[in-house]
């Protein structure tokens, strides 16, 4: 099996024939890992996931699953994938098991294996107590979860994630990673997911692709994206009324010093290694250091570095638009 | 092919999953089950029971047989078991009408995008829609017919059990054919309101251009070569044979049968057809 699990080349979907939502888009993702798609509502994250499930053709370029072609041979892909909406697509009406078996059957797995892998993923995701109960009676951590475990029914290969945690409280969002992490390790899969929170890229993500516009603006991990801005942000300020900008800058690593409001803005590598030779070089021309601060760059910065302003939400479709709010009323107990 | 491709799988896996998950939000909850109810009883036995026809045909003129020009008007002696009938034609309208509309909230609540991305043929998903909406269909036509019966239905002479069957089956004919074609209509929508409006537009003269609450001969030319053309009159004739009518025309049953399952293959091979290009788009 090749090491690249999904490979998309100029992957293009255009809609009505003048709406690009996704614009020849190229990247790879290898065996293992979670890779995310950042960037906010209306950006065309959802279309890429929809071109790879095999919901949407492409209008130009292609991409491959696990070598299948997304195209040509949708239902092997379809066999050895499997997601996890955006939406709660749970029958309300249904219990959890009830569900589950229902995921199954799309899938042709014969219920006596079912059964089996239900009871499984059911306690996986700590269900197990809730599992003959109707669904619109679990609240929307819980409704997330069995989405989860209706997406793993069939043992995929590659998951996709579509905004695993929208609308989920902070808490819940960062129990639903546990989930995550746990649910990978447990089944080795390979992970793909989009998100418009900066912080859950940061958290889950071994990759990430900054994508805005439909276009893919840069590629890498959380780690070395935020490495790439330069380095860390160090604010100090001295007692004495003079200027050590020069002096700051001698400091080995450091890359910029900028005077603002009296206190020095100092970008430099490696931060927690370079702030006490700073002090110290300081200290050495009698200078007294009255305040610090030490900060790393997040994702923000970096998103703010290439696209060039905050993340916003673009225009999207009455469409989208609607889902997106029943998500957000349904994690909220609604 | 891959070694992960279960070859155990038919091509027609999950059908009846996706059936049942529109059937079991119905037979689940008895409420919503008894509000589609109302409907048809109120109409068969307000509108019914009102239009007591036979009443405006005097008595007292010496050769005026009131029981025969009934007869030989409705084909039956009595304008309730008339009209009745054609509760169960409309009945079948407005369920396969919800049928249409169920797929547009599949698709705004996700869960057409779901199944769209397991290996359920695209077929099986529009199919379990047909599928479901017709099985909802018969179980109403005979409710309707017990409780018609309750309410005074005569049945015909030459009635036997056998019939309830054939009944059944040119019932099934028209919902794969009436589903079909709104859920052709309704494919490609992302909101509810234009097709709400479409299939308001089309149910409605549907119902009425039929033979449903009236004999089309007494109609005007016009009207006739409308109602000839619609499924519904053919439905509606058939079922009036099977149940209430004295000396069946064996040659007219045949006919609305064939005319019946013919709209049905076209209209079902359509559906499938345009939904399966929509549904990969």
């Amino acid at each position: 099996m090749s090491e690249e699990v999904i490979k998309a080349e100029g992957l293009t979907k255009v809609f009505n024939k003048h709406l690009t939502a996704v614009d020849h888009v190229n990247f790879s993702v290898k065996q293992g890992e979670i890779f995310g798609f950042l960037g906010p509502n209306g950006a065309g994250k959802t279309t890429t996931i929809n071109m790879l499930i095999t919901v949407l053709k492409p209008t130009e370029g292609k991409a491959s699953v696990l070598g299948f072609d997304i195209a040509k041979q949708d239902n092997d892909v379809r066999n050895v994938i499997g997601l996890v909406p955006q939406e709660y697509t749970a029958d309300e009406d249904l219990t959890g098991l009830e569900n589950v078996f229902l995921c199954s059957d799309l899938y042709g797995i014969p219920r006596k294996i079912a059964k089996e892998r239900a009871m499984d993923l059911l306690k996986l995701v700590e269900l197990t107590d809730f599992k003959d109960k109707k669904v619109q009676t679990y609240s929307g951590g819980m409704r997330r979860r069995l989405e989860l475990a209706c997406g793993l029914i069939n043992r995929p290969k590659v998951l996709f994630l579509d905004e695993p945690t929208l609308g989920l409280d902070v808490q819940t969002r960062t129990a639903s990673w546990d989930y995550i992490r746990k649910l990978k390790k447990e089944f080795g899969m390979t992970l793909f997911m989009t998100t418009h929170y900066l912080e859950e890229a940061d958290a889950l993500c071994d990759r990430v692709a900054i994508i805005d516009h439909g276009k893919i603006v840069v590629v890498g991990s959380p780690e070395e994206l935020k490495r790439n801005l330069g380095g860390d942000l160090i604010t100090l300020a001295i007692k004495e009324n003079e200027d050590v900008s020069g002096l700051i800058q001698k400091v080995e690593h450091v890359k910029e010093v900028r005077k603002e409001d009296g206190a020095y803005r100092i970008k430099a590598e490696l931060g927690e290694l370079t702030t006490p030779f700073i002090i110290e070089a300081l200290r050495k021309k009698g200078y007294t250091v009255t305040r610090l601060s030490l900060t790393e760059p997040t994702l923000n910065e970096v998103y703010l570095e290439y696209t060039g302003r905050s993340m916003r939400d673009a225009e999207e479709s009455r469409e989208a638009n609607f889902s997106r709010r029943i998500t957000m009323r349904r994690a909220r107990g609604g | 092919m891959s070694e992960m491709n279960h070859n155990s799988k038919s091509k027609l896996h999950g059908i009846w999953a996706l059936t049942n998950r529109e059937l079991k939000k119905w037979y689940k909850e008895p409420v919503l089950f008894l509000l589609t109810m109302i409907q048809p009883i109120l109409w068969m036995g307000l509108l019914g029971k009102s239009m007591n026809i036979s009443a405006l045909i005097p008595t007292d003129i010496p050769g005026l047989n009131s029981k025969t020009i009934m007869e030989q008007t409705f084909g039956t002696s009595d304008y309730f078991s008339f009209m009745a009938v054609g509760m169960v034609g409309m009945t079948a309208l407005f369920t396969t009408m919800f049928s249409g509309m169920s797929i547009v909230w599949d698709r705004r609540l996700g869960f057409l995008n779901k199944v769209l991305s397991t290996p359920v043929s695209r077929a099986v998903i529009i199919f379990s829609k047909v599928l479901s909406a017709a099985l909802r269909s018969m179980f109403q036509t005979g409710i309707i017919i017990i409780i018609a019966v309750a309410f005074g239905l005569q049945l015909g002479t030459s009635f036997t059990l056998l019939n309830i069957l054939a009944v059944f089956a040119i019932m099934f004919l028209l919902c794969v054919g009436l589903s079909s074609l709104f859920i052709a209509l309704t494919i490609r929508s992302t909101r509810m309101e234009t097709p709400m409006a479409v299939m308001n537009l089309i149910n409605l003269p549907m119902m009425f251009a039929s033979n449903a609450f009236y004999p089309a001969k007494l109609m005007p030319d016009w009207l006739q070569t409308v109602v000839n053309v619609n499924p519904l009159s053919y439905t509606n004739d058939a079922v009036r044979q099977l149940l209430i009518v004295n000396t069946v025309d064996y040659a007219q049953l045949a006919l609305d049968f064939t005319y019946v399952g013919i709209f049905a293959a076209i209209v079902a091979t359509i559906g499938i057809v345009l939904s399966w290009r929509y549904l990969s788009r």
